[in-house]
């Protein structure tokens, strides 16, 4: 059986697929269903935006888990919805013909191509890190930045350097926004990102010509508003204080708590429970591994994998405090009696004592 | 000099007498009765049947107030055992073979509050509206309402330089001007906490012990235990198990208040002993000039 549509014999983009997309970006954007028939016109517009697609330090991660989305596909996506003008993985041509190309679309979309970055960039050594065509990731950046009408960085990498910045950054790997500045960059950041809030807000930008607001790191609020603890199905278990202490052992077979394991969830902000990834609807916590915090810049690659996080808003557990807790106040009789006695023999024994002391003043 | 063993026991034996006569001269007529309820006052009703121990009322009230979590060795709860510095709303669970109960402790607003009746330099007020609140500019830090109280409610900020007294002021200056009841009586999914005026809760109590008796234990915590609270209980389990103590039907501060006030009326009792201690000093020295 295939899951969902397969690829092989249903080749041909129906009206129903469209609808199908617009629908699920509304609804993953939080957008009233009046939006639907919008977006869709504008998914149908004859003239499809450019995008070209860069990658520079990077595991293709990005582009595999968007080959990976549900509902919509890749293929639908670069024939239908969007002209890919360049994209070193996709493209069937290589060489000197790939890069004319990427010459040839900068021309002619310019001021109007929609710039998608893969990795992050190195910046030690004149970037000779990473080296494309005979010029440095840098160059390629700042000369196809030039021209275009916005930047979407998707990953980590491409938002503020990811795994290849996490300390001691040989190569001075730096996101897009710390690069370019004066043109919109929106961050979709992850590793990899959830697909659907990259799609979300290219049909955010089609449909209402700008890039959706987002929040002080540049993550689009729609997707990284919400702190993953308090949207995850195991929320109950912490609450309850039951938690997972090694994997495979009973908690973790009985889907409790990762939090003991160095789950970042409780200081993450992203989606991911929400709405899940690929076909499946599944997430790394869903499977019974931790959450790294991927999203959070000062999270993932930044924090050790299994050091516990921070609560950022802690909450009281379901646990309760007894009416009337047991205190070590107060006496009882038997020990007042016995510390009386004590004081009395000492008392006595001293008195007795002090008697057969020699008396100084009648001598 | 000597002071003889009989004139002492007499001055001491007269100044005794003295003190002891002194309530009866003024007589019962000082003898403060408990105050009672006034239609304005307002309260809340707690019924423990309806709660579900989710502790929204708790969060509700830290959100409120701007208060500090409190937390647990973990480090990762905001899980205060008991009303403390930091908390000013708790809900804790009696449980025994039979069932388990819970049971929301904050300050009960007594009617005739032993805390206002102690406080020396009146930073504990009773509003009109039956709101017993404390005023940060008045307080000098004695804590006497802190012994005064039979409930255990006030806390004092030991760990601060200029500690403060916190306790439930049912969001006099936070919730219940913005919106009209307290944070947790807004925040209780299931109403088991609700605000309104004292006369009408205890109505309300009533019809529901009324209306479903084998549910309830017959009694409305509070409507006369020491004196009566604007804070009711209703509970499925005997309330000394919740923690709630078995007062008598008059106020603490009636009985405190009457002593008092009949020891000192007309300043007797102190002209009495005064004069006890004057005529021993004035037989010892007579004593001397003997010599």
């Amino acid at each position: 059986m295939i899951l969902g549509k397969n690829p092989l014999v249903d080749s041909k983009v129906k009206r129903r697929d469209f609808l199908t997309l617009s629908t699920k970006t509304a609804i993953a954007l939080g957008l009233s269903p009046a939006f639907i028939p919008k977006m869709t016109k504008a998914l149908e517009k004859k003239e499809k935006p450019a995008v070209i697609w860069l990658h520079f330090q990077e595991c293709t991660g990005c582009t595999e888990s968007l080959l990976r989305a549900r509902g919509v596909d890749l293929a639908t996506l670069i024939l239908d919805v969007i002209s890919l003008e360049y994209h070193e993985t996709l493209f069937a041509a290589a060489g000197h013909q790939i890069e004319d190309q990427l010459q040839a679309a900068m021309k002619r979309y310019a001021g109007k191509y929609v710039l998608v970055v893969e990795g992050s960039i190195p910046t030690k050594e004149n970037g000779h890190y990473c080296m494309i065509g005979g010029r440095t990731a840098m160059e390629i950046l700042k000369e196809t930045a030039e021209n275009c009408a916005a930047i979407i960085a998707i990953g980590s990498c491409a938002s503020w350097g990811g795994v290849q910045s996490s300390g001691p950054n040989p190569t001075g790997a730096v996101g897009v926004q710390s690069l370019i500045t004066n043109k919109p960059v929106v961050n979709i950041p992850g590793c990899p990102p959830n697909p659907y809030n990259f799609l979300s807000t290219v049909v955010h930008y089609l449909t209402f010509n700008k890039l959706p607001t987002h929040d002080k790191q540049g993550r689009p609020k729609f997707a990284y508003g919400t702190l993953i603890h308090d949207q995850c199905e195991r929320r109950g278990h912490f609450n309850a204080e039951r938690f997972v202490n090694e994997f495979g052992d009973e908690g973790h077979r009985r889907g409790w708590c990762l939090y003991k394991m160095g789950c970042k969830g409780p200081m993450t902000f992203s989606n991911c429970p929400e709405i899940g990834f690929n076909r499946y609807l599944k997430w790394p916590v869903a499977i019974g591994h931790p959450c790294f915090g991927c999203t959070e810049k000062a999270v993932g690659y930044t924090i050790p994998l299994h050091t516990k996080a921070e609560v950022l808003n802690p909450n009281p557990p379901q646990v309760y405090a007894r009416p009337q807790e047991p205190t070590n106040q107060g006496t009882s009789l038997v020990a007042a009696g016995a510390i009386g006695a004590a004081i009395g023999v000492a008392g006595t024994a001293i008195a007795v004592k002090a008697k057969k002391l020699p008396d100084s003043e009648e001598e | 000099m000597e002071i003889k063993r009989r004139n002492f026991l007499k001055g001491l034996a007269g100044a005794g007498a003295g003190v002891a006569a002194a309530p009866l001269i003024s007589g019962t007529a000082l003898a403060r009765e408990s105050k009672k309820l006034q239609e304005d006052h307002v309260g809340m009703l707690y019924d423990n049947t309806r709660c579900v121990g989710c502790k929204s009322c708790e969060v509700a009230c830290k959100r409120a107030n701007n208060l500090p979590v409190e937390l647990d060795a973990s480090g990762i709860y905001d899980a205060p055992r008991d009303l403390s510095e930091k908390t000013m709303n708790i809900i804790k669970m009696y449980k025994d073979e039979e069932g388990q109960a819970y049971v929301k402790r904050q300050c009960m607003h007594c009617v005739d509050p032993s805390c206002v009746s102690g406080c020396p330099v009146s930073a504990l007020n009773k509003e009109p509206n039956g709101i017993v609140t404390w005023d940060p500019d008045a307080c000098c830090g004695c804590r006497y309402c802190q012994m005064n109280c039979p409930f255990n409610i006030p806390k004092f900020q030991y760990n601060d330089f200029y500690g403060r007294i916190v306790k439930c002021e049912m969001c006099i200056n936070t919730n219940l001007p913005k919106q009209g009841q307290p944070a947790c009586t807004e925040a209780c999914p299931n109403d088991a906490v609700i605000f309104g005026k004292v006369t009408s809760l205890l109505d309300e109590a009533k019809r529901r012990i009324k209306q479903s008796p084998h549910i309830y234990v017959n009694q409305v915590y509070g409507e006369k235990e020491g004196g009566g609270t604007s804070v009711i209980y209703l509970s499925k389990v005997p309330f000394e198990k919740l923690g709630l103590p078995n007062l008598p039907d008059h106020s603490q501060a009636s009985v405190s208040e009457s002593i008092q006030h009949s020891l000192y009326q007309g300043l007797i009792a102190p002209i009495v002993i005064y004069a006890g201690l004057a005529a021993i000093a004035f037989k010892n020295r007579s004593g001397d000039k003997e010599e």
